[in-house]
């Protein structure tokens, strides 16, 4: 019972934060009552204990305090000429953002201003599972601001986009809910990054709400990196919706944090569209990362690969669950999933599930998950070489790690991330 | 070289090594021989440094070292090379980047300047030769793949590049056509000099006919029971392994 009272009062205090006279705000303040948080038990949240941290660590009473940081440059990747959107505690920063594409190919504007003049109306809200999902809800009653970015057709965006969601936690608690709708018309080009950074040792909590439209022969290369050092609790949902012979790949690396959740839903409602999506958690300490995805075949003749992998250390913990589904007209269909995931001590865990629901007969599809220790065999063989037992076992992590990096073409961005990788395994 | 005194051994509470002496000096080849199951292997593994395996008694000097106290990476660096029976794969590394690390880490230890990527290349193209291995096939991810031919030149080629003092070849034999033996005999047989030594691990005579040793020892039941010189392997292969069981039994 006590569970329960102070899942309600939780509850309450979210609640009682709201303040607007919106209507679709409204509506999803109901939807989020209704649903309430995930009790310990809700088969979703099972192993991400998402209230408790969030009842543990957080007044919904207080507003985020002011910020007054100078500068930016340590969050940039080095080397990478980007178009660059900064949110700072969940607001759009207009001095630290920068555009560098011109409009004739990429167009950038906050979201709420691309609501009110229409631009978003056609696709806004039209993919979040609002009505099912409270995160989804919280986040649509609560949303603070949010970015706008539309690739007209044919177009190819040369520099990248890089959104970075900075949350400064230096003075108190930062509690955030940010948007992002991004709309790729036939044959548009793009490569967006999106990385979340702290600053301060004081709790974050952080909602994100992403729609991505990927038209008729358009490409996405999409890259997610979740290294922060501070207490980020991240409820990240994105969703993409993907039109005939688009192309779509995806990386989500994730580092840091303290809590961090991510809802990948993939719509394959067209003919032809090739999808990878690729993962890496590389974790230590107390952080748990929890990646749930869903690759829903809906149309004919697509293709769909997914390879997840983790190196847990320390007590973090790691949650992969992988759902497929192919509908019963999503004929000829090759969908492909595997989790991969290494234990390094005894206090680290590991939950991972991989769900494919099938109705279509003509389809080629498999999923498979393991979970192991490094290979002994393996690393005495190195270290017969002469490679120290240290050295011998990055190597091997690092080989079991860079796999996922295959699909990223960006070569500053590569580098980036394999420094990052390369650094976290050579502290093992 | 390498002085093996009364050395046992075991794993997990079965005892394997019952009390080896053998002595290796520079320039001499050995090989030992015997039944599946007499402790050739782990023989191999124990100077190798393989930590599934337990010394309970006895020392192993190597070049006035104990080489026993040694991590299995110092021991490489100190000029041990084991070959393995089952050379391991491993997705994702390849042997050019591996052996870059691995020379690179054992020049350190020898106090000499590291290759750089040129010098490295060369070394390679020069050792490729030796045991007609493809460039192409070091490329690719560690023994993955790779025939079992394939694998045992690797094992040659990264000896070959790291010129050790004294290999171990634990069954290089093993798993080979006659074309390969004859590769992999082949570079061995280059790589002898007078500053080196190899222990040949084998069950058959076949690979003595290609690599020619100077001494032959037989192990039974963890203990070295008979020594000799080359034509103790072709009584071996004439009498076969009963005649060696059964004069054990009758003492």
């Amino acid at each position: 019972m006590t569970a329960l009272a102070i899942d309600t009062d939780l509850k309450e205090k979210i609640i009682k934060s709201f303040s607007s006279d919106d209507g679709g705000r409204k509506n999803a303040l109901e939807v989020f009552k209704e649903l309430g948080l995930p009790a310990g038990k809700a088969e979703e949240y099972r192993f991400t204990p998402i209230t408790k941290a969030l009842e543990k660590n957080f007044d919904f009473d207080v507003a985020n305090s002011s910020s007054n940081f100078s500068s930016i440059d340590s969050f940039l990747i080095p080397g990478l000429e980007a178009n660059v959107i900064v949110f700072v505690n969940g607001k759009y920063a207009a001095h630290f953002s920068k555009k560098i594409s011109p409009d004739r190919e990429v167009r950038i504007s906050s979201l709420p201003a691309a609501i009110e003049n229409g631009d978003a109306t056609e696709h806004f809200e039209k993919y979040l599972k609002t009505s099912t999902d409270v995160f989804s809800a919280m986040n649509s009653a609560f949303w603070q601001d949010g970015v706008f970015i539309k690739v007209p057709a044919n177009t190819k965006v040369e520099k990248p986009i890089l959104i970075l969601h900075i949350n400064d936690a230096g003075q108190s608690q930062s509690v955030c809910h940010t948007r992002l709708l991004l709309m790729l018309e036939e044959g548009a080009n793009l490569t967006l990054i999106e990385r979340s950074a702290s600053i301060g040792s004081n709790p974050i909590f952080h909602t994100f709400a992403e729609e991505i439209v990927i038209g008729k022969n358009a490409s996405l290369d999409y890259v997610k990196i979740q290294n922060d050092e501070g207490k980020l609790h991240q409820v990240a949902n994105s969703l993409f919706h993907q039109s005939d012979k688009s192309r779509l790949n995806t990386f989500t690396l994730t580092l840091n944090g303290s809590l961090i959740r991510n809802n990948f839903n993939i719509a394959i409602d067209g003919e032809n569209c090739e999808s990878h999506f690729y993962g890496l958690y590389l974790l230590n300490g107390n952080t748990m990362a929890d990646n749930h995805t869903v690759v829903d075949h809906i149309k004919p003749n697509s293709f769909s690969n997914e390879l997840y992998k983790g190196v847990m250390d320390g007590n973090s913990k790691g949650v992969f669950n992988g759902k497929i589904f192919v509908r019963p007209n999503a004929q000829k269909t090759n969908a492909f999933q595997s989790n991969r995931n290494i234990l390094l001590t005894d206090t680290a865990t590991i939950n991972t599930k991989p769900q494919l629901e099938i109705w279509a007969d003509d389809v080629k599809c498999s999923h498979g998950c393991t979970t192991g220790q490094l290979d002994e065999e393996a690393v005495f063989y190195l270290r017969s070489r002469g490679i120290p037992s240290k050295e011998a076992k990055a190597m091997l992590l690092y080989a079991f790690a860079a796999e996922t990096l295959q699909p990223i073409k960006n070569m500053e961005l590569k580098n980036y991330l394999d420094g990052l990788i390369s650094q976290r395994l050579n502290k093992v | 070289m390498l002085s093996i005194k009364n050395l046992k051994a075991r794993v997990e509470d079965k005892p394997i090594l019952n009390g080896i002496n053998l002595q290796v000096n520079a320039g001499e080849v050995h090989a030992i021989m015997g039944p599946n199951g007499s402790g050739k292997s782990t023989l191999a593994s124990v100077l190798a440094g393989r930590e599934d395996y337990e010394v309970t008694e006895g020392e192993v000097v190597f070049q006035g070292k104990n080489l026993l106290e040694l991590d299995p990476d110092v021991r490489a660096c100190e000029g041990i090379f084991l070959a393995f029976q089952y050379p391991v794969e491993i997705p994702g590394v390849s042997t050019v980047n591996f052996m870059k690390t691995a020379i690179n880490k054992i020049r350190e230890h020898r106090g000499q300047p590291v290759l750089d990527a040129v010098a490295f290349l060369q070394l390679m193209k020069e050792k490729m030769k030796l045991v007609e291995i493809d460039q192409s096939l070091l490329s690719r991810s560690l023994n993955e793949g790779f025939s079992g031919g394939e694998k045992k030149r690797n094992e040659i080629f990264q000896m070959a590049m790291l010129e050790p003092r004294l290999s171990i070849l634990d069954e290089t034999d093993s798993g080979l056509d006659i074309d390969a033996l004859r590769i992999v005999a082949n570079g061995v047989n280059k790589l002898r000099s007078k500053n080196n030594a190899t222990i040949l691990v084998t069950h058959y005579q076949r690979l003595l006919e290609y690599i020619v040793p100077d001494f032959v020892h037989v192990l039974y039941k963890g203990k070295i029971v008979k020594s000799g010189g080359k034509e103790l392997a072709l009584e071996l292969e004439a009498k076969g392994y009963d005649w060696i069981k059964n004069e054990m039994e009758l003492v």
